[in-house]
């Protein structure tokens, strides 16, 4: 019989470690994919996940299931992620106000709009320029695409994860594809810029 | 439909989680303006690139390091459900002393049908406290020196009659 989440997560409660092991197994990967592209760092990613499934195992005997085992897991890790990108951003600044930048740090924006793309896309290949696109999302965006796209997850349980409503949620998702078909013009199709004469808004 | 209402629905509709209702209002919408029928279009080809996205794999010691991290957790403890919660052993001290400063209240009226019960009890206090006078002032009839040097009551009779 397979057993759900909240069934394992039960099992967990009532000192049933085995439990804690599958669960482990069976969102490791997935949630160390969804910090690492939160974070953009492969040991912070694996730090976070660890510390996500801590909290969990140490919450075990307080475990009500109200909601579903993933929207729980997701909602610790995106807000140990936008914690953990903060911080970043916040030392970042510091070491900027402190010193010059060094010369071999790899800046992490997308390239100017005049950049030439597609030499960018052959030093760096094409799924790393996807990652960067993502990557360079503001973390909200960056978090409801994550979810959408890659975890597959309903409107509803996004919104949870996100503490926003399913309609700020649709309207967030809406302005970050709209992001990313800019960013990934040359991927999706022709430029969008050269489309501008094709039709106007009604 | 306008343009900027589409940016609730679209992608409701891309999914097909869209509801009869706001599926015909985004294809009509989209059937009239070219603009947002080529965004669409963009967003399923986006999508099928956003497949190409790497994916990595955790490294080979993150379960072990995560059981170490976990196993180092104390583990609870089977009389833990007599340790009692901070808030809750808050509230029954603060409840105690509530009971116990009421109990003290002066006035409190004693309880009906049992007047000879209290009145027994009355007496009892009344034993009690009668020789309290005394009881309190004992040190200083039996220890008080000055006492020791006053003449004895025949003696003093004796005197006072012969200074008569």
């Amino acid at each position: 019989m397979v057993r759900s989440d909240v069934q394992l997560m039960l099992d967990v409660k009532a000192g049933d470690d085995a439990s804690f092991d599958f669960l482990l197994r069976k969102y490791r990967s997935p949630l160390v994919n969804y910090l690492y592209r939160m974070v953009r760092d492969t040991a912070t990613a694996e730090d976070l996940a660890q510390e996500v499934f801590l909290r969990v195992y140490r919450a075990r005997k307080q475990y009500v299931p109200s909601a579903k085992f993933t929207t729980w897991l997701f909602r610790i890790a995106t807000n140990l992620a936008l914690n953990s990108v903060r911080d970043s951003r916040y030392r970042k600044l510091e070491v900027a106000l402190d010193a010059p930048p060094e010369e071999d740090e790899a800046p992490w924006e997308l390239p100017a709009p005049e950049m030439r793309i597609d030499e960018h896309m052959i030093e760096r290949g094409r799924a790393e320029f996807i990652r960067r696109a993502v990557g360079a999302l503001p973390e909200k965006q960056r978090a409801a695409v994550l979810l959408h796209k890659y975890e597959e997850m309903d409107y509803a349980e996004i919104a949870k994860i996100l503490d926003c409503s399913e309609s700020a949620l649709k309207s967030l998702l809406f302005r970050a594809y709209e992001n990313l078909r800019v960013q990934l013009a040359p991927l999706v199709g022709q430029p969008v810029a050269h489309r501008a004469e094709e039709g106007r808004p009604s | 439909m306008k343009c900027e209402d589409i940016s609730k629905e679209l992608i409701a509709y891309l999914d097909r989680r869209a509801n009869s209702a706001e599926r015909r209002a985004v294809e009509d919408h989209l059937g009239a303006c070219a603009a947002c029928r080529a965004r669409a279009e963009d967003f399923r080809k986006l999508w099928s690139v956003l497949d190409e996205m790497p994916v990595i794999e955790p490294s080979v010691g993150f379960d072990a390091r995560l059981r170490a991290r976990a196993g180092a957790e104390p583990r609870p403890r089977w009389f833990g459900w007599l340790v009692p919660q901070p808030r809750l052993a808050f509230s029954m001290a603060m409840l105690l002393a509530l009971g116990v400063w009421m109990a003290k209240l002066p006035g409190t009226p004693a309880p009906i049908g049992t007047a000879a019960q209290a009145e027994q009890a009355q007496q009892e206090d009344f034993n009690a406290i009668k020789d309290l006078g005394v009881l309190e002032n004992y040190d200083v009839l039996t220890k008080f020196d000055a006492l020791s040097e006053l003449p004895s009551l025949p003696a003093a009779q004796a005197e006072r009659s012969s200074g008569k």
